[in-house]
């Protein structure tokens, strides 16, 4: 389990698995700070 | 047009594929890996397939309406290792054309006259242009017009089948590959458009199009000016109608279905037809995966589609619009949420439940496509996060998960064609089941992924359900 209070995070979602305002949410949640958020589209 | 309002059902849907492997080199990923690295072409085209092989691809049947998705099961992957025997190019659901046809059709849809066949090329195609009186090209002039930005398409392969000059030369918007993708567009349309009235028999006139398409079609003014559904119509023969091109990423088809029923609910029109073109800059985007695996370019087809939603006919399966839903800008991005909004709410709203639903067409795409290229299974991915939201409401148990995906989804089949791919390739083969009384609902659910154009970082999606009317 990593401990994301004070870290740095790039957010890297994907439309078909979770999007990266979803991982953005999450990360703050736990006190994490996001520096860049992108979401993929495979197809 | 105008009258009283009447239950929308789906009548029919019907696909056009174009197998032009001699333009997989135009897609948008072929070509930036061909910029930088030049022994792409050879690459490629070694593993190009022919048309008997693209026709008789087991997916490709299930797109035709030949066999059902169900059957992609018991063959054993990767299934272009196990063509169909005795495949024809035809079935229930649409049809698969090769090249030749489609570049005379390209030729037959060119309005603006910029498209040039190389001499060497156009008796091929001078059978099927009916009276479309086109210019042809000899090597000499071929040359220089690519050296000043015409557009080449290839037959076989990579004989010159012909060009499309520039609409301007200071306006990107017109470029001619810019042409080229939406000339296709509007061909794979039309020709889905055409399959559909020539199949619906003495029924009333469609009186509105929709077009759902991804394509941008306008000039440097006015980038996505659109509404290539009356160009469509018009190359169809079908122009009694007017139209409007209805825009939402992948989503645009379902959106515009939504539409096309309330249209006809509300009385405004008796029958409309929802039309999308193919994609062409999709063509090879998986193609580094294929290549590394030993495969066949499996992006080789470029496909469109029709679909007839007209008054209740007391048969086909009913729109139920009171169990549609679409994708609102509050929702969030948290996937459970999302699915919830367009999957679990709809149904709930009407006392039902996912287990209540016989089989849910989400995005199809073909695995085989995808998967080589580390993109995943997507059908599987939505399946399983599907049945994650029955378990989570108690429908079913965590156990009970894999046997809810297998009971109620599909294997995936359909080319990687983007808004194609979302959940309407199934649209046929739900009609025939719900008209049959084989099933007695079934759920379509499509993603958007607005993210993409940069204005926001919201994905989108609409969903409706269709129901049988069989006793």
């Amino acid at each position: 389990m990593v401990d994301l209070k004070d870290k740095l995070v790039l957010a890297l979602g994907e439309r078909d698995g979770v999007p990266a305002p979803a991982l953005q949410a999450c990360v703050e949640s736990a006190g994490g700070q996001v520096i860049y958020a992108e979401t993929q589209c495979f197809v | 047009m105008g009258g009283p309002g009447a239950r929308p059902v789906v009548r029919a849907a019907q696909f056009v594929l174009a197998h032009v492997p001699g333009l997989v080199l135009s897609g948008s990923k072929p070509r930036r890996e061909l910029a930088r690295d030049g022994d792409v072409r050879g690459r490629v085209c070694e593993r190009l397939r022919s048309c008997e092989d693209a026709t008789a691809y087991p997916p490709h049947q299930v797109m035709l309406g030949t066999i059902p998705p169900a059957a992609l099961d018991a063959i054993p992957r990767p299934w272009h290792l196990h063509p169909m025997p005795a495949a024809r190019p035809e079935g229930p659901a649409g049809v698969l054309i090769d090249d030749v046809t489609f570049y005379g059709w390209l030729a037959r849809g060119d309005a603006a006259r910029l498209v040039r066949l190389h001499e060497a090329f156009a008796p091929r195609v001078a059978g099927l242009l009916h009276g479309a009186r086109v210019a042809t090209a000899g090597d000499d002039e071929w040359a220089r017009a690519l050296r000043e930005g015409a557009e080449p398409f290839y037959y076989d392969r990579d004989r010159p089948a012909g060009f499309v000059l520039p609409g301007h030369d200071q306006d990107e918007s017109l470029s001619g590959a810019v042409l080229l993708e939406n000339l296709a567009a509007k061909v794979t349309g039309a020709l889905a458009l055409r399959r559909l009235v020539e199949r619906s028999g003495a029924a009333e006139p469609i009186e509105f199009l929709i077009g759902s398409g991804e394509e941008a079609v306008g000039d440097r003014y006015q980038r996505g000016g659109g509404n290539l559904a009356k160009a469509m119509g018009e190359l169809a023969g079908v122009t009694t109608v007017g139209g409007v091109d209805v825009k939402a990423f992948c989503a645009g088809p379902l959106h515009a279905l939504l539409l096309a029923g309330s249209l006809v609910a509300s009385g405004m029109y008796r029958r409309v037809a929802v039309v999308a073109g193919c994609s062409l800059a999709k063509l090879g985007m998986k193609m580094l995966g294929h290549l590394a695996a030993g495969y066949p370019i499996l992006e080789d087809v470029l496909a469109g589609v029709a679909i007839d939603v007209a008054c209740d006919d007391g048969r086909s399966p009913l729109l139920r619009l009171d169990m549609a839903a679409v994708q609102r800008i509050d929702v969030g991005s948290a996937p459970h949420r999302v699915l919830d909004a367009l999957a679990a709410a709809p149904l709930r709203s009407r006392d039902l439940r996912l287990v209540d639903v016989d089989r849910f067409a989400v995005e199809l795409h073909n695995p085989d496509i995808t998967e080589p290229a580390g993109s995943g299974n997507v059908p599987a991915q939505n399946y399983q996060l599907l049945a994650a939201l029955a378990a989570t409401a108690g429908e079913i148990t965590r156990d009970q998960m894999p046997g809810f995906i297998r009971e109620h989804g599909m294997p995936g089949f359909s080319p990687t064609q983007g808004h194609i791919a979302s959940a309407v390739p199934y649209l046929p083969h739900a009609i025939a089941a719900l008209r049959e009384g084989a099933a007695k609902r079934v759920q379509f659910i499509a993603k958007g992924s607005l993210f993409l154009g940069r204005m926001t970082a919201m994905g989108d999606g609409a969903s409706f359900v269709l129901e049988s009317q069989a006793s």
